[in-house]
């Protein structure tokens, strides 16, 4: 059987995700007797003219992962959904906007501004921005155009599969190469990982669920077997998709929503408010608003992960 | 047609109490904005903050949400839970760039016809001073 070929690529993302290939320990060497890897910048070689030589589809899988925050990711992102098969939106940068889709809490003029004005090591009394294109004596050098919005893959280009976490586990990796090596594919648009709540697999004891104030996991002596929420910690688990095997819970820290969220919800936010909120034990006004302040910065925590996958996507421009 | 911007209002009202008030408020030919179209729930505590979310998404200028006053919930407390969302859920928003004043939360009992249209037309009258509310999407990159 020819090879398969295989590519990785990386755009708006930490790397995280390519380790997480690479933490796949000795079923690796299942990957490399089966593919031939055409590029894969942090572990690889392969060089963006290969890839733009190559015949349309000529790329079996991509792994993608990480978001589209400036105009080379998006051209990335449209060169390898032309050569690739099967584009696999990896990571939860890519699927949800993950990490760097916190960025749409401010518009690009606040990012800048913050970047290379006013952050503490700098020094920049001339006030000088990156700009996309500046002449010097040997010629024009370019940068790519900085997005003012960042975007998930699927926002983009059309996406095949999807596999969530920050980083995905191994196992869900190891599914997704199974699948693709005995060409037993799932559905297009499947999200390789749980299809219930984590909540659903999460080992720890639940209860009724009543709770006098938000606290964070260092504020308070953690019990072990009993549901973080009813601990008064703030949980992402009742509305984020399963399939991690609950690791994160069962290492006494709460869910931090990497997956996003499972089919049925539309808005990890919103459905975050309503699971946490709705359990405050109170029923005055003044001492609801006591508690819920508790909680500095509520959208940052019910959409750490998911904001430019979030039914508004970003804070309204007109008043960044 | 003026050019007076006219808010459009989204109202979640409640069946047993609020969509009651308000059909009072029509019944005794109490006059109040237009700008408000109610949807009707069973209570409260069925509005899920997606739905405002949802609203704003779609072109809401204002959303309102209405019950029964605490202690009068036909479900016994749903309307509690939906007090317990409002501060979290307003703080979200504001974190999103969409004013508190754009969301309300509010009880109307079904004898309150009047109330009814007074907040209704106090909420009109506050938005559209704030002015629309525009949800501009980023670049053109689809």
């Amino acid at each position: 059987m020819a090879k398969l070929k295989l590519a990785v690529y990386w755009t708006a993302a930490c790397g995280g995700c390519d380790v997480a290939i690479l933490d796949m320990n000795e079923r690796i060497m299942a990957v490399g007797d089966a593919c031939d890897i055409v590029l894969w910048p942090l572990a690889a070689d392969g060089k963006y003219h290969h890839v733009e030589g190559m015949p349309d589809h000529s790329i079996d899988v991509c792994l993608f992962h990480g978001a589209i925050r400036n105009s080379e990711n998006l051209a990335m992102a449209r060169l390898l959904r032309e050569k690739s098969n099967i584009l696999v939106s990896f990571g939860s940068c890519a699927s949800l906007g993950g990490i760097p889709g916190l960025a749409n809490f401010y518009s690009r003029e606040e990012i800048f501004r913050r970047a290379y004005m006013e952050s503490e090591s700098t020094v920049n009394r001339e006030g000088v921005f990156p700009q996309q294109s500046v002449a010097v004596p040997e010629g024009e050098l370019t940068l790519p155009e900085f997005f003012d919005t960042v975007y998930t893959l699927a926002q983009v280009v059309p996406v095949d599969y999807f596999i969530p976490g920050c980083p995905p586990t191994t196992d869900q990796i190891w599914t997704a190469v199974q699948a693709v090596v005995s060409g037993n594919l799932p559905p297009r648009k499947t999200v390789i990982a749980g299809r219930k709540s984590l909540c659903d697999e999460c080992p720890r004891v639940k209860e009724e669920k009543k709770i006098q104030s938000f606290k964070r996991p260092f504020e308070v002596m953690v019990d072990p077997a009993k549901c973080l929420i009813e601990q008064g910690i703030v949980c992402c688990g009742p509305a984020t998709r399963g399939g991690c095997g609950a690791r994160c819970t069962k290492a006494n820290m709460p869910c931090r929503g990497c997956f996003g969220p499972p089919d049925q919800i539309a808005d990890q936010g919103a459905k975050l408010v309503g699971a946490l909120a709705s359990i405050i034990d109170s029923q005055d006004p003044q001492e609801l608003r006591k508690i819920s302040h508790l909680l500095a910065d509520p959208a940052g925590i019910f959409y750490r992960f998911s904001l430019a996958d979030s039914l508004l996507k970003h804070k309204r421009k007109e008043v960044c | 047609m003026t050019g007076r911007f006219e808010p459009n209002i989204v109202g979640i009202l409640c069946n047993w109490c609020s969509y009651t008030g308000a059909d009072l408020a029509g019944v005794a030919r109490i006059k109040y904005p237009a700008n408000i179209k109610i949807v009707r729930v069973m209570c409260t505590g069925r509005v899920d903050p997606a739905f405002v979310l949802k609203a704003f998404k779609e072109g809401a200028d204002g959303v309102l949400v209405s019950g029964c006053h605490p202690g009068s919930c036909h479900y016994v407390d749903g309307n509690i839970k939906m007090m317990r969302r409002e501060p979290l859920l307003s703080a979200m928003l504001e974190q999103l760039g969409i004013e508190g004043t754009r969301f309300k939360l509010v009880w109307v009992s079904a004898s309150e016809g009047e109330r009814f249209a007074k907040i209704v037309a106090e909420m009109t009258e506050e938005i559209r001073r704030l002015g629309p509310l525009t949800i501009k999407e980023g670049e053109q990159v689809g």
